[in-house]
């Protein structure tokens, strides 16, 4: 059964992990096509191609395509979707905003965030922000998913797969962008990163929040944050961890004045070593911290820096 | 301009979450449930539109068993004008699915003419995020999803978007589709007095009939589990424990 992979491609650059990640999940289902889209696709085209795992690569260069807007996009994918079962592709916030457009254009339900493949039917997804696993069988004819990347290993390289060009469908022209505000950063990307270090409203302070950075330098880690510190402006939205932001699941995750609510945990608690850092000795988070340190952050951090 | 905003009743955000034992679902009997926290985002942002003078009426619409009625009564007494509650399920463990949601809603636009959806980018239980989407592809309408800013210009709406990267503006073009994300705003607490006043606000039942929808399921609950649960930790006493603790597992 084929099955067509939407690769996450950002100003013609393929996201290899999360695209490799997906190729994963999507070889248990059947071959691999992967789709590369945007205004500029053919360089990532040629990077999918290889991907350990892809049959086939189909590149679309269009001007509507770029910067990843729903419309354009989910018509692509409909245009070319009677050749395939199952639609797929990796859980960013590009996907989320692309495939339930596309499922509703197929007339087919989307199945959001799944973390495992039963069979080609049935598929397990954390519900809940993670209280519940749902073991759900679709009844319909094509299956249009996103896959959770947290739980899938990148599909290695060595692939050599055909590369074809299509061109794109027609532009509904219902929305224009208008500009990307995208912070540059030298740390590795949060949701592929063997270390996060976050900070949470214990840390007090933009200026303060700093002293997260540092650390997470210091062990070349990715900077994450909960939800109240990212209101509270110490941190940019797309560090956000949890429920409603990114989920990772590195070697180590620190997590530091982050009390643990469930909407964090939900998108940290699969990590393979959980540290605490927390001077409330009841806070929740030691309930999934593999190693706990009720202390003062403002003594602890410095002192961590220093002896590691 | 008509403002159309869809929430849901789930399961309120500080409940702790039960799976029941027979693995058919999670136990929604006798627990606390609430307005979508992403609804209430969403509800705040008409009624600040319609202070602004850019909407003149907000319609809110629930879709589910009966008792979402006390949703729509909440979404009422923040300010809503009229609601509108489509009972598609007798049980309150019967979830009706996003395809089938936006279909019914899809009807409800053809009806009310609004000029803007204003809807949740995700409902806490079952976290499908698609709703919005899918209206959006159903009624051929443009999307604007998990906005943070929204600024309604003439024909054309200016959402900035929580993105992967960071933020996203986009124009779309209207009648939109905007779904919304936690820091577009706060949303403010019904008083008592509009509390009261929501009560003798209109709400009209309809049922998914009424629409010719067919609520059926597409996706077929095998089973509901448990996560698996976490190894007990340790608390450690000092920097230097734990520095020693991360060292013998091989982390730093
Ligand atoms: C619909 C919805 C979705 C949500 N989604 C998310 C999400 O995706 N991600 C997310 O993170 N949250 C999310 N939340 C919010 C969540 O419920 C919590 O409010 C949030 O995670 C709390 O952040 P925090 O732990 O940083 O803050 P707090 O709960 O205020 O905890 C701060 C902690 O810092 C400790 N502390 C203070 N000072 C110090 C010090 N000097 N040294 C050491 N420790 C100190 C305190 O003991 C406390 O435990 C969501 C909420 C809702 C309603
Ligand atoms: C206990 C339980 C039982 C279930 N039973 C079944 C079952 O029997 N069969 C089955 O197929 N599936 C069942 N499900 C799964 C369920 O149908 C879907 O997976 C679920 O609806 C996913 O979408 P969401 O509510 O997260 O919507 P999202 O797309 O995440 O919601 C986004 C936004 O859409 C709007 N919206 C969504 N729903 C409504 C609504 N009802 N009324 C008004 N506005 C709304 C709101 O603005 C909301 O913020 C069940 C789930 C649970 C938890």
């Amino acid at each position: 059964m084929a099955v067509l992979l939407l690769a996450e491609v950002t100003d013609g650059a393929l996201a290899l992990d999360a695209t490799a990640k997906a190729v994963t999940a999507a070889a248990k289902l059947g071959d691999v096509t992967v789709l590369a889209a945007g205004a500029s696709a053919a360089a990532a085209g040629e990077e999918a191609a290889k991907i350990a795992g892809v049959a086939k690569v189909l590149v679309a260069e269009d001007a509507s395509l770029g910067h990843r807007l729903a419309e354009p996009t989910a018509a692509l994918i409909a245009s070319l979707a009677s050749d395939y079962e199952h639609i797929v592709a990796p859980a960013t916030t590009d996907a989320k905003n692309v495939l339930p457009r596309v499922a509703a254009l197929l007339d087919v339900m989307v199945i959001s965030d799944v973390s495992g493949v039963v069979d080609g039917n049935t598929f397990e997804r954390p519900i809940y922000a993670g209280n519940a696993v749902q073991t759900v069988k679709s009844n319909d004819a094509k299956k249009v998913i996103s896959f959770r990347t947290s739980t899938f290993d990148a599909a290695g390289d060595g692939g050599s797969a055909s590369v074809e060009t299509i061109s794109a469908a027609e532009n509904p022209g219902l929305s224009e962008w208008v500009e990307d505000k995208v912070a540059a950063s030298d740390r590795p990307e949060l949701t592929s990163a063997g270390v996060v270090v976050s900070g949470g409203r214990g840390v007090g302070s933009e200026e303060d929040f700093k002293l997260i950075e540092g650390l997470a330098d210091k062990l070349g880690a990715a900077v994450g944050a909960s939800r109240a510190a990212v209101d509270s402006g110490y941190a940019p939205n797309d560090w956000q961890v949890g429920q409603t932001g990114k989920v990772v699941a590195p070697e180590l995750y620190v997590a530091i004045g982050i009390s643990g609510a469930i909407q964090h945990l939900a998108g940290m608690k699969d990590s393979k070593i959980i540290v605490a850092i927390n001077k409330d000795e009841e806070a929740p988070i030691f309930q999934v911290a593999d190693y706990g340190l009720v202390a003062d952050l403002f003594d602890a951090v410095p002192e961590l820096m220093e002896k590691l | 301009m008509k403002v159309l905003v869809p929430v849901k009743r789930v399961i309120d955000y500080n409940v702790k979450v039960r799976v029941k034992a027979d693995g058919s679902g999670v136990d929604l009997a006798n627990v606390k449930m609430s307005m979508n926290p992403f609804d209430e985002i969403a509800v705040e942002e008409a009624i600040r539109l319609k202070e602004a003078g850019k909407a003149d009426e907000i319609v809110v619409v629930s879709i589910g068993v009966k008792q979402a009625q006390e949703t729509l009564r909440t979404a009422l007494a923040m300010g809503a004008d009229r609601a509108i509650l489509v009972v598609a399920a007798d049980d309150v463990h019967t979830d009706i699915e996003p395809l089938a949601v936006a279909k019914i809603l899809a009807k409800v636009v053809e009806e009310e003419q609004p000029g803007l959806v204003l809807a949740g980018k995700q409902a806490i239980d079952n976290d499908m995020n698609a709703t919005g989407q899918m209206l959006s592809a159903l009624l051929g309408w443009s999307q604007g999803t998990f906005a943070s800013e929204l600024d309604i210009d003439g024909d054309n709406a200016v959402v900035t978007r929580e993105v992967d990267g960071g933020l996203q503006t986009i124009k779309v073009k209207m009648p939109a589709i905007v779904t919304v994300d936690l820091r577009l705003n706060e949303p403010r607490y019904a008083s008592l007095p509009n509390i009261m006043k929501a009560k003798k606000k209109p709400l009209d039942e309809k049922t998914a009939d009424d629409y010719g929808v067919d609520v059926s399921p597409r996706l077929e609950i095998i089973s509901t589990t448990e996560p698996a649960a976490r190894a007990a930790g340790i608390i450690v006493g000092s920097v230097d424990e734990l520095v020693g603790k991360l060292k013998e597992a091989g982390a730093v």
